[in-house]
């Protein structure tokens, strides 16, 4: 009931945040140089046809006045026209969505399978060989520009190797699985239709690992430090003394209690992680959201820039509360 | 024994460097950067060629020969471009820290020294920007202003600004509540005094620590929007830009995407682990 109550304080929490998020959204949106109407209608049109179109969007009124209009607009899920083909930027970004949550969904995995358990290691082995291999992963990975990462894998597994395909969620030829939720390894499985299931992990492998080497060297960070300090606390030396086995102490009392700064980075992280596949998509020509944005960009699509933007901090709050949220059931001695 | 008479700030930098010199990651980084900064500074001393002048019959030859790293689709020597490109990363990196921290603890100190209401409204407004996924703000705000290098640093630096108002304001709260502050203010001290001469220098060991995290981060998303088309445009050599030429050419002139990735990779880790080092020195916690 509490940590009902206290989520709920939270999501209120998050209302002027987001408010917030949305001014500094439409004060962007009303630095570009240039004029808007002009924008939409194009070089060519005359001055009535500007005037007409400044008159229709409302671009003649007071900017707080604009503001409300598109507040309300946002509130409808209506983000606006798209200036290359004239969709709303909504249906383009539900259409690009699940591509960028499989991915996402895929680094996240990837990052806490092999995140946790090096961080684990290093920390056990601390000052052995497997905390310095940690070590160097973490700081190599901390400094890697993702887009360069993915070109060189794309180089060694692509072009000399042939292990994996270099671009797209499935080969050319083939048909996306029928869709449920949208993610093709889901639907294939779903589906029962295993070459296809293949397929489509095997474009998922390159793209996921480059997106999640970032993280995970944060994740791999965060967990040795942790648990180094909850090692040296002296129920850990109790546990041992009893006789417990090592795995036990690591395992069931350590790791365990050094989750919760760990959840706190996994986080952050995911929400991070959505930058990061603006550049992975790019590389890898992965039909997501993070593409969509780079051609928008490209375009000078500037509603679809901005739907973007807003679409991808409101799921960073969203992800900051449920961390939250996570924390207080983590830590039972937390009582706001 | 050092001499008595050295001003205690000197005395204080001579100690950070004793105790760093002693420390083989700071060494590493720092051998890192000192070598970066002499690549960029002596950049047209020790390139062979020239950045951007062009030479059709030359173009693509693979590494080796009189191309240490090969050159590019216009006959452009890669190394000497990479070597000038230190010197934009580097400017680059210095520039979004210097606006981002000048500003980020001019905000930080002045609101965590008045507190009360000023400084939770500024709170709030820099947890806006930092709901953000900070490489999305910055595409989002370059997008804006339109594609350029500027543009591109002042996206860079005005994601950075919380990350420093948030450390120098939590700082500022504990300064001001110490006892020379009170007598600053008995003595009849102005705030915008106070602010300058005790808030600020006493956070400074953070701010630098911080800093010198953040440089690499600064570089790596100045780098990115370069990638993506919104910062550094052709024919300057940077590094994220030339990465992003070099994409074309990925699989059958390997040499001209991988070799200024190369160097934007060693120039973060120098950054990086230098200022962990630093932090583990300038932490009174630790220190001695």
């Amino acid at each position: 009931m509490r940590i009902l109550a206290y989520t709920f304080r939270r999501l209120l929490a998050a209302i002027p945040v987001l408010l917030g998020v949305s001014v500094l959204a439409f004060l962007i949106s009303h630095a570009i140089p240039g004029d808007p109407a002009r924008l939409i209608v194009g070089p060519k049109a005359s001055k009535e046809a500007v005037e007409a179109i400044r008159k229709e969007h409302g671009l003649d009124r007071p900017l707080p006045v604009q503001y409300l209009h598109f507040l309300g607009g946002l509130l409808t899920g209506d983000l606006g026209r798209s200036i290359r083909n004239h969709r709303p930027v909504t249906e383009d970004l539900a259409d690009y969505f699940p591509a960028t949550l499989e991915l996402t969904l895929a680094s996240l995995v990837l990052c806490l399978s092999v995140g946790i358990p090096l961080g684990i290691l290093a920390a056990v082995r601390r000052n052995r060989f497997a905390d310095h291999a940690a070590r160097v992963v973490s700081v190599v990975g901390v400094s890697t520009p993702v887009f360069w990462l993915g070109l060189m894998l794309l180089l060694l597994f692509y072009r000399h190797l042939s292990w994996l395909p270099g671009s797209g969620r499935l080969d050319v030829t083939s048909a996306p699985p029928a869709g449920v939720t949208g993610l093709y390894v889901v639907d294939a499985v779903l589906a029962g239709n295993w070459p296809l299931l293949r397929e489509a992990v095997s474009h998922l492998i390159l793209p996921a690992f480059c997106l999640s080497y970032v993280y995970l060297a944060i994740i791999t960070r965060i967990v040795r430090s942790s648990m180094i300090a909850v090692l040296g606390q002296d129920y850990i030396t109790t546990a041992r003394a009893n006789g417990l086995s090592a795995g036990r102490v690591v395992f069931k009392h350590a790791f365990k209690n050094s989750l919760i700064p760990t959840v706190t980075i996994v986080g952050l992280s995911l929400g991070e992680l959505l930058g990061g596949a603006i550049l992975t998509e790019t590389i890898f020509a992965w039909p997501g959201m993070g593409k969509y944005v780079v051609d928008s960009v490209n375009a000078l699509d500037f509603p679809a820039i901005m739907g973007f933007t807003l679409v991808a901090s409101t799921a960073y709050v969203a992800i900051n509360l449920g961390v939250d949220v996570l924390y207080a059931f983590l830590n039972p001695r937390i009582r706001y | 024994m050092p001499p008595r008479t050295l001003h205690p700030a000197l005395r204080e930098l001579a100690l950070t460097v004793r105790i760093l010199s002693r420390n083989p990651s700071a060494v590493m980084g720092g051998t890192i950067i000192a070598a970066m900064v002499f690549l960029a500074l002596f950049a047209p001393l020790l390139a062979p060629y020239d950045p951007v002048r062009l030479s059709l019959p030359d173009r693509l030859l693979p590494p080796g020969g009189g191309h240490f790293f090969g050159t590019d689709e216009l006959g452009r020597d890669i190394f000497t471009r990479v070597l000038y490109g230190a010197r934009i990363s580097l400017s680059i990196g210095l520039l979004v820290i210097s606006v981002a921290g000048g500003i980020g603890a001019l905000i930080g100190a002045t609101s965590g020294y008045f507190g009360g209401k000023i400084d939770s409204v500024v709170m709030r407004v820099m947890d806006v920007i930092l709901s953000f996924p900070s490489l999305v703000l910055a595409l989002a705000l370059a997008a804006a202003l339109g594609p350029s290098l500027v543009n591109a640093i002042f996206a860079t630096a005005f994601v950075m600004i919380p990350k420093f108002a948030r450390m120098v304001r939590g700082e500022a709260l504990a300064v001001r509540e110490m006892p020379f502050v009170a007598a600053s203010r008995v003595a009849g001290a102005g705030h915008g005094f106070i602010i300058r001469r005790h808030i600020l220098p006493n956070c400074l060991n953070s701010a630098i620590v911080l800093a010198t995290l953040t440089l690499g981060d600064a570089i790596l998303i100045a780098a990115s929007l370069s990638f993506i088309g919104l910062g550094a445009q052709p024919p300057t050599p940077e590094w994220g830009a030339m990465i992003a030429s070099g994409r074309k050419f990925l699989m059958d002139q390997w040499w001209y995407a991988t070799f200024p990735g190369l160097f934007i990779l060693a120039t973060v880790i120098g950054f990086n682990i230098f200022g962990d080092a630093l932090r583990d020195v300038l932490d009174p916690r630790i220190r001695r």
